[in-house]
C-alpha cells in the first residue's frame, strides 16, 4: 500500500459524520438550496451508524405542555451547576418541537393517547418507536440527493493554517484516501467511547453504552488544527442496566418503580429526600447508586417486582426499539422484570457533548473557533442534555450559517505536499513488516486512563497527583503509536481510531487537571478539591493545542463569553 | 459470543457485491467467507446492536448475549417488514414470544 492512490472530489458543503446531526444537516441543505452540492463523508453506512445504530425509544429533550425554552434552559443550568452556555441551550430549546415534527414527517411513528397528543415521559420527553430511526433519516438523505460516502473514515480536515478547506478520508473498502475540497465542513461526528477501559471483558467488551465506533475522530481532527474545545472534564457517566448497557430511563423515568440497595432500603428516598429522592437530578442518581455500592449497599436495582404482564410487555417492545439485548437477556435468564429487580450500575466515562458538554467551543450561530467549519450535535460543546432533537436543532443553524457564508468562498485546492503528507500518515500503518498490532496498545491506554484519570474501577475518583502520572504514562506510551501496525483495511481503521482516542485524552487529562475544584460530582469530583468553587471556577475550561510545540494550552472564559472568534 | 450466523440458512446474499450484513454494520465486522456465507471477524468487537439480525433477508442471523455460550438455546430473531419489526424470541427454535412494532409510517417514503 505504498502506493496509496487518491480520489479527488469538490463539494460546496462537506459533512463529516451522517448520524442524527449529520443527516439532519443534508437534509436541511437541500431544503434550503436544492442545487447546493453536498456530501457526507461517513465510516460506516449511514443506515445503521453511530449512537442510533440500535434505535431510540424516546425523545429526552422536548417541550412538553407547559415547559417553555425559558424552563428548559434553567433545568439544565442547575442540573449542571450554573455551568453551562445558556444561549447554546437556549437557542436549541427554541427549535426541539419543530425538530422532531420535521422527522415525524419523514416517517417515525411517535406514540399517541386517545386525543392524538404524543405520549409523555416526564416533563421533556416523549415516547417513540425509533428502532427504524436511522433507516428513516438515511432515506430521507438519499431522497434530497445528497452525496454519500459510506466506508470513508475521515482522517484529518483540509486545512491551509486559515481556513477548513475540507477533509481527507480513508476509504475501508477500496483502500483509497479520498480528498474532498468544500466550501464549507460541518462536524458531526458524535462523541468519544474507548478513551476509558471498558467495563465488561472478554467477548463483552464492546456491550458499552455509547457507540464504540465514536471514538472522538471529530474532536481529534479540530485538535490538531488548534480549534478551541470545551469542557472535556464535563464526562459523562451513564447510569444503565447492568450486563447489557440497556437504558434506565426506560423502566424509571414517568413511572414510580423505585431505586432500591440490596438490603431493600430505597436509597433515594431514604438518604437523597433533600436532594429530590426519587425526582432528583440523574447527577444525583448515579452519585447516590455509585455510593450506595461503595458503601457495601449494593448491587442496587430498579424494583420492577409486581409489574402486570401488559407492563411487562410494554417494557419489552420499548427496549427492542433501542436495545434488544436486554429482552434476550430476561429470556436467557429465564424470569421476567415483573418477577425479579433489574440491577443497575454506572458505566465507564465518555466524552460527549450530548449528554455532559465536552466538544468544540462554538458561538450561537455553531461556528467553531477555525473558519469555515461549523459544529453541531455530540461533538458540539456547552449544550448538555441536547440528545438526539438537539443535535437536530443544532444542524439546521449549522447549515444555514453555512450556507450564508459560502457566497464570498472560493473552492480552493490545497498543494500536493499537503496531500502527501497525509497519505504518509495513513500508508505508513501499513507499510512497516513489524509492528504493535492497535490491540497491544489500547489495552495499555485503557489501563492508564482507568488507573490514573478516573475511570470505573477507581470510583471516578480524580486528583493532580494521579493525573499527572497519567499524563506522562500517556506521553511515552505515545511515542509508540509511530509503530503501529494494520495487517488489513479494517485493521488500519482501527490504528488511526486509536490515534484519535490518544488526541482526545491528552486534552481530556489537562481539562480534568485544570479545573481544581468538584463542579459535578461523579463526572469530575476532584478528591483533593472536593468542593465546589464559585469564586474561582463558575466558567469554563477551554483548550487549544499547539502542534508544533505538542502543547495544550488552558484558557478559563467567563460564563457570557460567547464570542469565540479568536 | 454476540450474534450467531447460520451458515445453512445463509446465502452470502447471491452476488450482490457484498452481504447486506457487511453493508450494514457499524463496526465493519462482517465479511463473505471462502465458503460464500457472512462471517464475523471478531465476536468480541460486536455492540450487540441487532443492525445485522435486522438487514438480514433470510434470518440467518440471531442475536445472542455476549456472555451465552455458544449454539446456547435462547436467541433473538428479527424481521423487517416495510412498516413493522417483527421480533421472535426463541428457544432451541421454538418461538416463546414474539412483539411486532411499528417501524415507519411510512410517510417519507415516496
Amino acid at each position: 500500500m505504498d502506493n496509496i492512490s487518491t480520489v479527488n472530489l469538490d463539494t460546496d458543503i462537506l459533512i463529516i459524520g451522517g448520524g442524527a446531526a449529520g443527516c439532519m444537516v443534508a437534509i436541511e441543505a437541500k431544503k434550503i438550496d436544492p442545487n447546493i452540492r453536498c456530501i457526507i463523508m461517513e465510516k460506516a453506512h449511514i443506515e445503521r451508524s453511530g449512537c442510533l445504530a440500535m434505535g431510540l425509544n424516546a425523545i429526552n429533550a422536548y417541550l412538553n405542555n407547559g415547559q417553555t425554552p425559558e424552563t428548559y434552559t434553567k433545568y439544565i443550568r442547575d442540573e449542571f451547576f450554573g455551568v453551562i452556555r445558556e444561549d447554546l441551550v437556549y437557542s436549541i430549546a427554541e427549535g426541539l418541537n419543530e425538530s422532531v415534527k420535521q422527522v415525524e414527517e419523514l416517517g417515525l411513528p411517535i406514540e399517541k393517547d386517545q386525543n392524538g397528543d404524543y405520549v409523555t415521559r416526564g416533563k421533556r420527553s416523549i415516547r417513540i418507536f425509533g428502532e427504524r430511526l436511522k433507516p428513516i433519516l438515511a432515506d430521507a438523505v438519499y431522497r434530497a440527493k445528497v452525496g454519500v460516502l459510506n466506508r470513508v473514515a475521515a482522517t484529518n480536515f483540509i486545512f491551509d493554517g486559515e481556513r477548513v478547506r475540507g477533509a481527507y478520508g480513508f476509504n475501508s473498502r477500496d483502500g483509497k484516501l479520498y480528498v474532498v475540497h468544500a466550501r464549507a465542513v460541518i462536524v458531526t461526528t458524535g462523541g468519544a467511547s474507548g478513551i476509558y477501559k471498558p467495563i465488561k471483558k472478554g467477548d463483552a467488551r464492546n456491550t458499552t453504552w455509547y457507540c464504540p465506533w465514536n471514538v472522538g475522530t471529530g474532536y481529534a481532527m479540530g485538535i490538531r488544527i488548534g480549534a478551541e474545545m470545551t469542557s472535556f472534564e464535563n464526562r459523562f457517566i451513564p447510569l444503565r442496566v447492568k450486563g447489557v448497557n440497556a437504558p434506565t430511563g426506560t423502566i424509571a423515568q414517568g413511572s414510580d418503580i423505585m431505586h432500591r440497595n440490596a438490603q431493600g432500603e430505597e436509597y433515594l428516598e431514604k438518604r437523597y429526600k433533600h436532594l429530590g429522592g426519587e425526582k432528583c437530578l440523574s447527577i444525583y442518581r448515579l452519585l447516590a447508586t455509585l455510593q450506595e455500592e461503595k458503601s457495601g449497599k449494593g448491587p442496587c436495582s430498579l424494583d420492577t417486582r409486581g409489574l402486570s404482564t401488559k407492563a411487562e410487555e410494554k417494557l419489552k417492545t420499548a427496549y427492542l426499539n433501542m436495545n434488544p439485548a436486554i429482552v434476550l437477556l430476561w429470556a436467557n435468564d429465564g424470569y421476567n422484570p415483573g418477577k425479579r429487580p433489574v440491577e443497575i450500575s454506572g458505566m465507564e466515562p465518555v466524552v460527549i457533548g450530548g449528554h455532559c458538554q465536552a466538544g468544540y467551543w462554538i458561538d450561537r450561530e455553531r461556528r467553531t473557533t477555525i473558519k469555515g467549519l461549523y459544529a453541531a450535535g455530540d461533538v458540539a460543546g456547552g449544550a448538555p442534555k441536547k440528545y438526539v432533537s438537539g443535535a437536530w436543532v443544532e444542524a439546521k443553524i449549522a447549515i444555514r450559517t453555512a450556507i450564508d457564508e459560502i457566497d464570498n468562498v472560493e473552492l480552493s485546492h490545497i498543494n500536493d505536499d499537503e496531500v502527501d503528507k497525509e497519505k504518509e500518515r495513513v500508508s505508513h500503518l501499513v507499510s512497516g513488516k513489524e509492528g504493535i498490532p492497535h490491540e497491544e496498545l489500547e489495552r495499555i491506554f485503557h489501563e492508564i486512563m482507568d488507573e490514573y484519570a478516573g475511570g470505573a474501577t477507581t470510583h471516578y475518583e480524580l486528583t493532580e497527583t494521579k493525573l499527572i502520572i497519567a499524563r506522562d504514562k500517556l506521553k511515552k506510551l505515545e511515542e509508540k503509536l509511530e509503530n503501529l501496525h494494520a495487517e488489513d483495511n479494517h485493521e488500519l481503521v482501527s490504528c488511526l481510531e486509536l490515534i484519535d482516542r490518544f488526541d482526545v485524552a491528552k486534552v481530556l487529562i489537562e481539562h480534568l487537571i485544570s479545573r481544581q475544584e468538584t463542579r459535578w460530582p461523579a463526572y469530575q469530583t476532584r478528591t483533593d478539591y472536593p468542593e465546589r468553587d464559585d469564586n474561582n471556577w463558575l466558567g469554563f475550561v477551554n483548550s487549544i493545542y499547539d502542534p508544533v510545540n505538542d502543547r495544550v494550552k488552558i484558557v478559563k472564559r467567563a460564563l457570557n463569553e460567547t464570542l469565540c472568534n479568536i | 459470543m454476540s450474534i450467531f450466523i447460520d451458515e445453512d440458512v445463509c446465502n452470502g446474499c447471491g452476488r450482490a457485491e457484498e452481504t447486506l450484513c457487511e453493508r450494514i454494520c457499524p463496526g465493519d465486522l462482517l465479511f463473505r467467507n471462502e465458503r460464500h456465507k457472512a462471517e464475523i471477524r471478531s465476536q468480541a468487537d460486536c455492540w450487540t446492536c441487532g443492525a445485522c439480525v435486522k438487514a438480514c433477508p433470510v434470518q440467518a442471523i440471531d442475536l445472542k448475549l455476549p456472555t451465552q455460550i455458544l449454539k446456547s438455546d435462547v436467541s433473538l430473531r428479527a424481521k423487517c417488514t416495510k412498516h413493522e419489526t417483527t421480533w421472535e424470541i426463541r428457544n432451541r427454535n421454538i418461538i416463546k414470544e414474539e412483539f411486532v412494532i411499528p417501524a415507519t409510517t411510512g410517510n417519507g417514503v415516496e
